[in-house]
């Protein structure tokens, strides 16, 4: 059986992990290569880091950091934050990253999607969307990092770079990111169940209960999470056995 | 030991590269016939799509030659694929190496294709297995696999249960990605270097 998968989260700022709530008040958690041997060493089935970095030297800071995660982790990990060309990918994908996460580029440039699947695959395209959900009941796109409200209906817009190329979905409610009420789990079963690939559910997790509902109600092929297991709230190996116990396709 | 990967337009190069590494191995990527031909070891690796990957060994007559190496020989995701008779993917003579055929997971049966995570490999067969007691999690992406034969060394179900790992003398493949298996995959791999 396929297993669900426990992603940690690494949010990146000028080298170093940082972690904020609802996108806002920035804390440092660390080196970013030293917390990823530690997840992939306590069980994490994959890593993914974001980079937060608003400055012209990023790119180059990126790829040296794919390089230096490659060499160290023997897990696969995604990388993300400001991708926008087939370049931008082809250089970290050279230097050892499996994925790439593309979210406000994409949005702005679908053909994006399309042309970055025809290069290098599907399965390393991950289709990053914020989504908040609005006083009418429906869930809306947001972008650059959650600032900017736009009327696409989250769905549509899975759907649609799904189409174009994209072969999985990290989707992050920003109404339960940093809350630690739980995962969105009526937005994350409308995904999961209604695209034909996988669905990495992301913001909210708080207790090791809420990786079970996402799992089990939202229907969720992956959960991600970052300063629950930053700040050693929640070990790795423990949300694991409890996954386990519960009859949830877990690799221990 | 001389140690070569086998290097074509697929990606994932690097992490072969890396993996070897942190296992004390160093490995040389070429596409250059005497240096694969004299390799104790030769690795497979790929990522990508089998028409094109094939067409490349062949311009290349790297085909001909992989057949026809006589040392261990390891195929890694399309690698294991390029191994087997035929394929699905854009209706691919491959290099018929292993005797079954490449299907692509039926989308219609519910599965989410490509399949991508950590599955269960079953039923292993020595030598890359040797030393693993219990069914290894392994890590796969592919949206294709290789159906059960005589020469299936591993299963793992999808839908439907597939070769995760083929033996034949001195060539071997598999279906996941032992360079990103953590703790399993270095051993598997370590398996093959000690062949």
């Amino acid at each position: 059986m396929l297993t669900k998968r426990i992603i940690p989260c690494l949010d990146i700022q000028n080298g170093r992990t940082v972690k904020g709530t609802n996108f806002l008040n920035l804390r440092d958690a660390g080196d970013p290569v030293e917390l990823g041997a530690r997840y992939a060493l306590e069980g994490a089935d994959e890593l993914v880091f974001l980079d937060i970095t608003a400055t012209n030297e990023k790119r180059k800071t990126l790829s040296e950091l794919a390089r230096r995660i490659a060499h160290h982790i023997n897990i696969p990990f995604t990388v993300g934050g400001g991708i926008s060309s087939i370049q931008d990918v082809q250089v970290l994908l050279e230097n050892g990253a499996d994925k790439i996460s593309i979210n406000t580029a994409a949005f702005k440039n679908p053909s994006l999607i399309a042309g970055l699947a025809r290069e290098f695959g599907s399965q390393c395209i991950v289709l990053g969307i914020d989504a908040k959900k609005a006083a009418n009941g429906k869930y809306y796109v947001y972008l650059n990092g959650g600032r900017m409200a736009t009327e696409t209906i989250c769905l549509d817009w899975a759907k649609k770079g799904v189409d174009l190329g994209a072969g999985e979905i990290l989707l992050t409610s920003m109404d339960q990111d940093g809350t630690k009420k739980g995962f969105a789990l009526e937005l994350t079963s409308m995904l999961a169940q209604g695209l034909p690939v996988p669905v990495i559910a992301s913001g909210g997790g708080g207790t090791r209960e809420h990786f079970a509902e996402v799992f089990q109600e939202g229907f969720a092929d992956a959960a991600l999470a970052a300063s629950i297991f930053h700040f050693r709230e929640i070990p790795i190996p423990d949300l694991k056995q409890f996954l386990k116990g519960l009859g949830i396709g877990i690799r221990i | 030991m001389k140690l070569v990967i086998i290097k074509y337009n697929a990606g994932n190069i690097q992490s072969v590269l890396f993996a070897l590494e942190r296992i004390g191995m160093e490995g040389m990527v070429t596409d250059d016939p005497f240096l694969i031909q004299s390799a104790d070891k030769v690795i497979f690796p790929g990522v990508g799509e089998a028409s094109s990957a094939m067409n490349y060994l062949r311009d290349r007559k790297l085909d001909q030659l992989i057949r026809e190496l006589k040392q261990p020989v390891l195929g890694i995701c399309l690698g294991l694929q390029l191994m087997c008779k035929y394929s699905e993917e854009n209706k691919t003579e491959c290099l018929g190496i292993f005797d079954t055929e490449v299907k692509k997971f039926n989308v219609k049966s519910g599965l989410k294709v490509p399949q991508i995570g950590w599955n269960k490999v079953e039923d292993t067969s020595e030598p890359l297995f040797k030393g693993i007691f219990e069914e290894p999690y392994c890590y796969f992406v592919h949206s294709y696999y290789a159906e059960l034969c005589a020469e299936t060394a591993a299963v793992t179900e999808y839908g439907v249960r597939f070769s995760s790992a083929l033996g034949k003398n001195n060539f071997y493949g598999v279906q996941f990605h032992p360079e990103k298996s953590a703790a399993a995959g270095e051993h598997i791999l370590k398996n093959f270097i000690q062949l």
